[in-house]
């Protein structure tokens, strides 16, 4: 999970790293409110989950209360790549003296962790890295010694900070190790990290990537979760416990296990291009190992309730739950639909392949099911799927 | 001949007792591998399965003298299950259990190194390694394919099983699923370099996805050092941008790690990459029947 930038810096506060004062504000009103009660000059910074707000107009700096309601309803509602502005941070404006660069991530490439220094921080880190890669300093963080004040400060010094930086960046550093450890996150940015005009090392702007995996033990992540912006759908889905994920055609697809789910959705758009309006995917959809009539009667029911879906394709490979199972719970979902008066209408084409195959394909066919077709190979199966996709376009 | 595992294994189960670790020890039991004992603390000295239960990873070594360990432990108590096994320095350890946090798999990595990796692990979040025919340690269906000469290392567990099943008349001599995590023990480069050296391997099959630089850094390896024929897919051509697709390492963000970088790395040093499993499947079908 991605935070919003105030959420980082609520939780870099947590750890004691120095943040600028600032409130967040959902409207116009509300980010006057926060000026009027911030001292001095005040920055608005749009709240979205992606980089380059700066350069599109997402930031920017407001001398009263007056300008920042100029500033804020310039910047509420804008979109910035894809992402609609539903929120600002209006914050206390740093006098800035120098600019940083600073995290702490994943490096999935040698399974160990890694710090990020350079003295050159700001917009344009991503072109320092890139032209002059010595100025940005990679120091490997081992997962069993981690990092003290000690260490912090050799990667100060690595990233080329000036000596008055070193003790501040050293602390902020330390704690933002903590951070990382402790909320189980794959990476914390700090950029720009800076030096203040009176002295001391802070954090302007926050990036933070929490890991979901750890979500059993780390209970208080939820109140993190941007319900506004999930999809409805995928909503409905997580509460159901599926692995769904919405896109943007008309052709529903289930199947088991990530690998084979994200296989097919090529599969299918490949054969889409065959046809009018080229059907292409309307969701990613895992219904795991399992595939019992229960979860495969939840994942039906939330691709018929995409308006967009006008085929669905059911692709199971049976490996550890046997095709017979998968067929008898295609029959038993049916069934459940019915009964919740929410009858698939739909053509379903479906394939199955692998443990008991024969067996699962002749409950099917003896169950006769209404629009349910069965077809031999993954490929064909794509076909069908978009080709009544766009019969039913 | 396989990789890493044969018919000599002799696998213990951590976590035997709980329900995936019963249900699926029966099962490799019943595909004729050797499981001669379980791992649960608060069990020691019962059996389970009619086998014994052990107190830990090393007592089950000495008692029994396994050298395989397929763990099946909860998300929470992975890392410290696999850390058991490198302290006993079991040569292999499968690590069968999804959703371990990124943290924990990170520091039991950095654990195996420190130790001087004497424990080559295989997962988390994998289905496994089978030998067809001479020993299972996971949940790869048993009964997909027989023996043969095709060796596969996979990111993913069903796609791993469809190309299993679609090459089954010619069979395989081992199947590694590796895991689609960040941070997994046992890689794509790891399982090649093993597979180049059995000489009951004449080809292998690479299974990729989005996400990482995995594929690229096995085509950089092939390039190098593997002479015998590689045939490769990746998952996820079609897959949006910033979007997680099940497995926590399949996430495609910015222009690295997509399918089609992917797949031009490997086409680049002479991998032939199918579009589709099925194309996959024929594209290694055309180089057995040529042997």
């Amino acid at each position: 999970m991605d935070l919003f930038e105030h959420q980082a810096k609520e939780l870099f506060a947590d750890y004691g790293i120095p943040v600028p004062r600032g409130i967040v504000a959902h409207t116009v009103e509300e980010a006057r409110a926060a000026a009027e009660q911030l001292t001095g000059r005040v920055v608005v910074k749009a709240q979205v989950k992606t980089g380059g707000r700066g350069k599109a107009g997402g930031v920017k700096v407001a001398d009263d209360a007056a300008d920042a309601v100029e500033k804020a309803t310039a910047i509420l509602g804008m979109d910035i790549k894809g992402h609609t502005v539903h929120k600002v941070l209006v914050e206390e404006a740093s006098a800035i003296a120098e600019e940083y660069y600073f995290s702490f991530l994943l490096d999935r490439a040698n399974r160990t962790f890694l710090a990020i220094c350079s003295a050159a921080g700001g917009m344009d880190i991503e072109e320092v890295a890139h032209s002059t890669p010595e100025k940005v300093a990679k120091v490997p963080v081992s997962a069993i010694k981690g990092i003290d004040r000690a260490t912090a400060r050799e990667i100060a010094v690595a990233g080329g900070l000036p000596e008055k930086s070193l003790d501040g960046a050293a602390e902020l550093i330390e704690k933002l190790w903590c951070c990382f450890v402790d909320e189980d996150a794959t990476l914390v940015e700090v950029n720009p990290m800076i030096l203040s005009a009176d002295g001391q090392v802070k954090a302007l702007d926050g990036k933070v990537t929490l890991d979901d995996n750890a979500e059993f033990r780390q209970k208080d992540h939820e109140k993190f979760a941007d319900k506004a912006a999930e999809d409805p759908l995928e909503a409905k889905a997580k509460e159901k416990d599926l692995n769904y994920v919405k896109l943007d055609g008309n052709v529903g697809i289930i199947g088991n296990g990530a690998g084979l789910v994200m296989s097919t959705l090529d599969v299918v758009a490949y054969a889409g291009e065959a046809f009018a309006g080229k059907p292409s995917p309307a969701n990613f959809l895992d219904i795991g190992g399992g595939a019992s009539a229960e979860v495969m009667a939840s994942g039906l029911e939330i691709i018929l309730s995409d308006p967009a879906v006008k085929s669905i394709f059911v692709n199971v490979f049976g490996g550890i739950t046997a095709c017979d199972a998968v067929a008898n719970g295609i029959v038993a979902a049916f069934k459940l639909l019915e009964e919740r008066g929410e009858a698939v209408t739909h053509p379903l084409v479906v394939r199955l392949d692998g443990n008991n195959a024969a067996l699962g394909r002749q409950i099917l066919h003896d169950a006769k099911l209404k629009g349910v077709e069965l077809v031999d190979t993954m490929d064909d199966a794509a076909k069908r799927a978009a080709q009544l996709a766009a019969v039913g376009a | 001949m396989a990789i890493w595992l044969t018919e000599n294994s002799k696998i213990i189960v951590q976590g035997m007792t709980g329900g995936e670790g019963t249900k699926h020890a029966k099962r490799m039991l019943a595909s004729g591998a050797r499981v001669v004992g379980g791992v649960n603390a608060r069990k020691a000295g019962t059996t389970h399965l009619d086998l014994p239960v052990f107190g830990t990873v090393k007592e089950a070594m000495e008692a029994t003298r396994a050298d395989v360990s397929v763990v099946f432990v909860p998300p929470a108590f992975t890392k410290d299950a696999v850390k058991e096994a490198i302290d006993a320095e079991i040569p292999l350890c499968v690590v069968i259990t999804e959703g371990v946090p990124v943290h924990d798999s990170t520091e039991f990595w950095a654990y195996a190194v420190e130790k001087g990796n004497k424990t080559r692990i295989i997962g988390p979040n994998c289905p496994g390694i089978a030998s067809p025919g001479a020993s299972n340690a996971g949940i790869i269906p048993a009964d997909i394919t027989p023996q043969g000469r095709i060796g596969l290392v996979s990111k993913s567990g069903t796609l791993t099983y469809q190309l299993m099943y679609e090459l089954r008349d010619f069979g395989f001599s081992t199947a590694v699923g590796i895991g689609g995590d960040p941070v997994i023990g046992t890689t794509h480069i790891d399982a090649l370099q093993a597979f180049q050296d059995d000489p009951g391997t004449d080809a292998v099959v690479m299974i990729g996805e989005i996400g990482g630089d995995a594929e690229e850094r096995a085509a950089a390896y092939i390039e190098q050092h593997v002479t015998k024929p590689v045939v490769a897919y990746v998952a996820g051509f079609t897959a949006p941008e910033g979007k997680t697709m099940g497995h926590a390492g399949a996430i495609v963000s910015g222009s690295a790690g997509t399918a089609q970088a992917k797949k031009e790395a490997l086409e680049k040093v002479g991998v032939r990459v199918g579009k589709t499993p099925s194309e996959t499947a024929r594209l290694m079908r055309e180089i057995m029947q040529a042997r």
